[in-house]
């Protein structure tokens, strides 16, 4: 039910295996809930329970899901930022999902992350050059301090940021701009893949489209791929090229983004999708699926373990 | 819902206009500046520049030997020859005052040193770590915490020669386990900034994360409970110098010149010896509070200057 939808997939079958910069097979991400006087292990929340899904190189692509669906927490376990409970991930031909944390220094070269609240992803007591020229440092990239500080203002200068900004600290930059530091220190490494973790939500509507078509531009110029976690379709449908559908820690649905848009299968997608606002009075009398089910919260406090089967529409 | 009304506020106080471009001032400036706006702050730094003055150049200042005993002058009120009056066994007052700043000081700001720098460290390393390596910490700062302090003070000062060295070392090795706590919980809360994360991310070894990334954004907190430790370590000394097991005589610490004053013929009859050793902590410790208190607003960057 939870598998993913490969008949409305065409492309599975026709792409090889060397296309495929990231495959995610059967990834699980438990959190233990634990209570009582000895902190026992009393059940489990299935955050991320089995998503299997594929990125090939250089395209975007999308997961959606409403809060609390563990699209977040897939996209920082695909990150390694937390341990995978159970799975593969496969990220340009290597298996990393036990590397130690040691051999996960070069990966970290080429998969970085993009985070939703400008203002808590940026070090307030690092000036916007200090925060772009310790990676460099550390990664060894550029002879010497001269160069990197050069090479941050050039990547500054890419992602519209004034050069000359370099000195400043995180308080004195606007939520965009800082937005647009964080895609600076995503980019210093020169990566493959860039995790963007809900990276306009926090934005207003124009400067969130500014920040898209910056994504956009980069993607071309610096052979970029994307995993694009929003909750915003209209974003989503803006900037993907394939999408996925979380629902309560499975994959709903992985489709072309205009298959999914104008033909959703699985009836959590077209819930989804009817839910979106519109704006012209002849589409306002489409019906809205309403879902009928016992929120996870509910079902963790009842049960004390937190099982997406018995919610299921 | 916070942060986006300081979004607002920000972007209004800083316009890219091409004035304010050129300008840019070190992190240290800004610090420098915001401490200098508080009012008590900078009264305080001033009383203390006094103080501790006072007690480095002590053998300038003071106007008698501060253990020359003169028994004519036992108990000597306030006058031209004796500024503050004269103690039991006639040494001047204010000689000795000066002297007892050198010393309670002193052990004040090396055990707040020592007791800081346990305490930060092993709670940064509890609160990062977590698991077993947290529990361990946490269970050991338990145990020494539940510790009655005086008794286990008693115990160590009395095992040890009452010097002013292994009284440093007593206090530091009993004083580090509410900074330690403090310490775990702001890294805790610390660690998982996105921020942090990112840094994470980005490849960076763990020590660099911990002390390029997580301390200096602890430091706030950490600075008020380093001064409020001053005061506290200073009160201390006085209290094991009323048992006799503080600083000997005839070498004068505040607390120890408060202690030989708690005497009811004293009270009733010479109100100067208790009242000034008495002003002195008190005055200090007060000082150390506002520096403090100024100090982290100064050093929080969110807090947006005026």
């Amino acid at each position: 039910m939870a598998n993913t939808n490969v008949a409305h997939d065409p492309s599975t079958n026709i792409n090889q295996n060397d296309d495929k910069i990231l495959e995610i097979k059967n990834l699980k991400k438990h959190f233990p809930v634990k209570a009582g006087v000895l902190q026992r292990t009393k059940g489990q929340i299935k955050a991320v329970d089995g998503i299997n899904f594929y990125i090939r190189k250089g395209e975007s692509f999308g997961l959606v899901g409403e809060s609390g669906c563990g699209k977040s927490t897939a996209g920082r376990t695909i990150t390694r930022l937390y341990e995978p409970t159970d799975g593969t991930i496969m990220f340009d031909g290597h298996d990393i999902t036990k590397s130690k944390e040691r051999n996960l220094f070069s990966l970290r070269r080429d998969m970085q992350m993009v985070f939703q609240d400008p203002f808590s992803s940026l070090n307030p007591r690092k000036t916007v050059g200090a925060t772009l020229i310790e990676p460099m440092k550390v990664h060894g990239i550029q002879s010497n301090t001269k160069a990197r500080r050069e090479f941050a203002q050039s990547i500054m200068e890419r992602v519209g940021l004034n050069p000359s900004f370099i000195n400043r600290y995180p308080h004195e930059f606007s939520g965009g701009q800082r937005q647009r530091i964080g895609i600076a220190r995503a980019l210093i490494l020169n990566p493959k893949l860039i995790v963007g973790d809900e990276p306009v939500s926090a934005l207003d509507v124009s400067i969130q489209s500014q920040v898209l078509n910056l994504l956009n531009d980069l993607q071309d110029e610096f052979d970029l791929t994307y995993l694009f976690i929003a909750h915003d379709l209209s974003v989503v449908k803006h900037f993907s090229d394939r999408i996925g559908v979380m629902y309560l820690g499975n994959m709903a649905e992985v489709a072309e983004k205009n298959d999914l848009y104008n033909e959703p299968l699985h009836p959590y997608t077209q819930a989804l999708l009817s839910a979106v606002p519109r704006s012209h009075p002849r589409e306002q009398t489409r019906e809205r699926i309403i879902l009928k089910g016992i929120s996870r919260v509910l079902q963790i406090h009842r049960v004390g373990v937190c099982s997406i089967q018995d919610v299921r529409m | 819902m916070d942060q986006f009304n300081q979004a607002g506020k920000q972007e209004s106080i800083t316009p890219n206009n091409p004035e304010t471009l050129g300008k840019h001032r070190s992190m240290l400036a800004i610090i420098v500046t915001k401490f200098f706006q508080n009012k008590l702050a900078v009264f305080g730094l001033i009383m203390l520049g006094i103080i501790v003055g006072a007690a480095v150049f002590a053998p300038l200042i003071a106007p008698h030997d501060p253990n020359y005993q003169t028994l004519i002058a036992r108990l000597h009120e306030p006058s031209a020859e004796y500024w503050l009056g004269a103690d039991q066994l006639g040494r001047d007052l204010f000689s000795r005052l000066l002297y007892a700043g050198q010393m309670s000081l002193l052990v004040g700001f090396a055990a707040m040193a020592s007791s800081t720098i346990i305490g930060a460290s092993l709670g940064a390393i509890a609160g990062y770590f977590g698991g077993l390596i947290d529990s361990i910490i946490m269970r050991i700062v338990d145990v020494l915490i539940s510790f009655p302090n005086i008794f286990l003070l008693i115990t160590l000062v009395a095992l040890f020669r009452p010097s002013p060295f292994w009284l440093v070392v007593v206090f530091g090795s009993l004083g580090w386990m509410g900074t330690a706590r403090l310490m775990r919980g702001e890294i805790l809360s610390l660690k998982r900034r996105e921020y942090v994360l990112a840094a994470r991310t980005l490849g960076l070894p763990k020590w660099r994360i911990i002390f390029n990334h997580i301390m200096p954004n602890a430091i706030g907190p950490l600075i008020v409970s380093a001064t409020l430790a001053i005061g506290s370590f200073i009160i201390a000394e006085s209290t094991l110098s009323f048992l006799g097991l503080g600083i000997s005589p005839p070498t004068a610490t505040w607390g120890n010149m408060l202690s030989s004053a708690q005497n009811l013929t004293i009270f009733q009859t010479a109100w100067w010896y208790p009242l000034f050793p008495g002003l002195m902590i008190f005055i200090t410790v007060l000082s150390f509070n506002f520096v403090g208190d100024g100090l982290r607003d100064a050093l929080d960057p969110r807090v947006v200057e005026k």
